[in-house]
């Protein structure tokens, strides 16, 4: 047993190690030459442009699934009319990142894993090593940098269709008039909420394409490995979506309420 | 270990890959354990082995894609063994790999994976880059080919075009892993004959991993030059050509025998009989 939770410890401390060296050659990678900036315009494009449709259609259903909910419970209280502030607040500060961050999760971070974890298995790695490309350059720092520059500017615009969401139901479903809806939103939105809920973006996104990166190149043992990895991407990346939401709401609780 | 007797160095200048006693093991599977061969200038070693005898092991350590744990590795005069990744570069400059199943970036086309390392990693002009991608798929008879993607190539072109690949940027070493295994007797025999091409026409200094026998001793006793019309014939090397293509035979981490394709097919070593048969 004592053996047994020795090893789990070196693995964790191994595996810890060197997701942290990954980090570190890519933020090398970043801040010296050469910069494949083909890629990085490519991966834009890819998890930009390519995980619009899933953000919005989420945004959009999450908004008005939450306008619905809240309407019943506000109706306990009388104050239906004010609904628009719930949407918002929870839109802004909490889904839109979270949601968002765990789409990401699984379009990007399991495509990431399956795509490195296939050139590793065939080769294609060491192909590029042994022509003088470092791998770490031409594939991972513009994954990264397009997943922190790209989830944000996601999430704003889930956030957006998100409460255009609650506005449907608001209007339709709960008879809340529209100028009483988007007055109550722009009310109840302070800076330190904006600022959450643009800075959590750039955390969930780093971690959700360096935790894929890390794991497609450490694949191992064929295709059977590749499907291991893009699994181990997916859940891994969930979980540390959830955590990281956590310590960044700590962090931003303490630094602006 | 066998030894057959050393002959002088036709026309070399020194070796161009030297190993010198080479270990590595994995954990507590010992794969090299004690390793030593010279390529010099020019020549092909042809390194027979079984599975899992440290054959590819010993080109992933001259490329620097693996770290020996003692020894020394030399490539064209500097030791590689002790360099970091970015240092690697610049040795792989002169280094062309052939892997096994090609590793061809199938997100490319043939002609994008034939100029990868000259689109990327230099500075020049495309359209010189396109001619030297054109050339060198002209040399291995894959023109019609060019705007294919891999995956629609057979396996028998897919190995062909990993050998373009390698050789779009001119290194004057070209290491082969497995570059006929899973493929029929007809299509290896072309791969071998582009083998024998890049040494004989471009004086590509080799070193060919297989345990493909009949391969192996085809680019041994077989030759390229050119004929009247210019065009490249294959025919049976001359005595002198044979001598210079040596058969390393690995066992247990050692090598085993190490001398030219006669010596090995007159051996009365019982391993080495064994192999053959």
């Amino acid at each position: 047993m004592q053996r047994g939770s020795d090893s789990w410890l070196k693995v964790a401390a191994f595996e810890t190690q060197e997701y942290v060296r990954l980090i570190g050659a890519a933020f090398r990678a970043l801040i010296t030459p050469p910069i494949y900036r083909h890629d990085i315009v490519e991966q834009l494009d890819e998890i930009g442009w390519g995980s619009l449709t899933v953000v919005v259609l989420t945004g959009l259903f999450t908004g008005a699934a939450l306008a619905s909910q809240s309407g019943l419970t506000l109706d306990q209280f009388g104050a239906r009319p004010v609904v628009g502030r719930l949407v918002s607040a929870s839109m802004v500060k909490e889904l839109g990142p979270v949601l968002t961050a765990l789409m990401l999760t699984g379009r990007i971070g399991s495509g990431i894993a399956a795509e490195l974890g296939s050139m590793v298995v065939t080769d294609q790695i060491n192909a590029l090593r042994a022509l003088g490309t470092d791998p770490v350059r031409k594939l991972v720092l513009p994954r990264i940098l397009a997943g922190v520059l790209m989830a944000p500017v996601l999430t704003i615009i889930a956030d957006f269709v998100g409460i255009f969401g609650g506005w449907i139901v608001a209007r339709f479903q709960l008879q809340v008039g529209t100028g009483l809806y988007w007055s109550s939103i722009t009310e109840a939105l302070y800076y330190a909420d904006i600022y959450q809920g643009l800075a959590k973006p750039f955390v969930l996104g780093f971690m959700i394409v360096t935790i894929a990166c890390y794991v497609g190149l450490r694949t191992k043992g064929g295709t059977q490995g590749v499907g291991h990895a893009t699994t181990i991407a997916v859940v891994a990346g969930s979980v540390a979506v959830i955590a990281a939401d956590f310590f960044v709401t700590q962090l931003m609780v303490f630094l602006f309420y | 270990m066998f030894r057959a007797p050393s002959r002088p160095n036709g026309g070399g200048n020194g070796p161009v890959v030297l190993f010198d006693h080479v270990q590595l093991a994995f954990d507590e599977n010992v794969v090299l354990k004690d390793v030593s061969f010279t390529l010099e200038k020019g020549r092909t070693k042809i390194i027979l082995g079984a599975s899992g005898s440290g054959k590819s092991t010993i080109l992933k350590i001259i490329t620097g894609l693996l770290r020996c744990d003692g020894g020394a590795v030399v490539v064209n005069g500097g030791r590689v063994d002790q360099l970091s990744e970015r240092e690697l570069m610049a040795v792989r400059g002169d280094l062309g790999m052939i892997f096994q199943e090609g590793a061809l970036f199938d997100s490319l086309t043939v002609r994008e994976n034939v100029g990868y390392k000259l689109y990327e990693e230099t500075k020049l002009p495309l359209a010189q880059v396109d001619r030297r991608v054109e050339e060198v798929l002209g040399f291995m008879g894959l023109s019609e080919h060019i705007d294919k993607m891999p995956s629609d190539l057979s396996g028998g072109q897919r190995r062909r075009v990993a050998i373009a690949r390698a050789m779009a940027f001119k290194p004057s070493i070209l290491l082969y892993d497995e570059a006929t295994t899973g493929l029929d007797p007809i299509t290896a025999t072309t791969v071998d004959d582009e083998i024998i091409k890049l040494r004989d026409i471009e004086g590509v200094s080799s070193i060919v991993v297989t345990h493909q026998l009949r391969d192996a001793f085809y680019v041994a006793t077989n030759m390229a030059v050119r004929g009247r019309n210019g065009s490249v014939e294959i025919v049976g090397a001359t005595p002198e050509k044979a001598d210079e293509t040596e058969f390393i035979m690995l066992k247990d981490g050692l090598i085993l025998f190490e001398g030219n394709a006669e010596e090995l097919r007159q051996s009365n070593d019982p391993y080495l009989k064994l192999f053959l048969s």
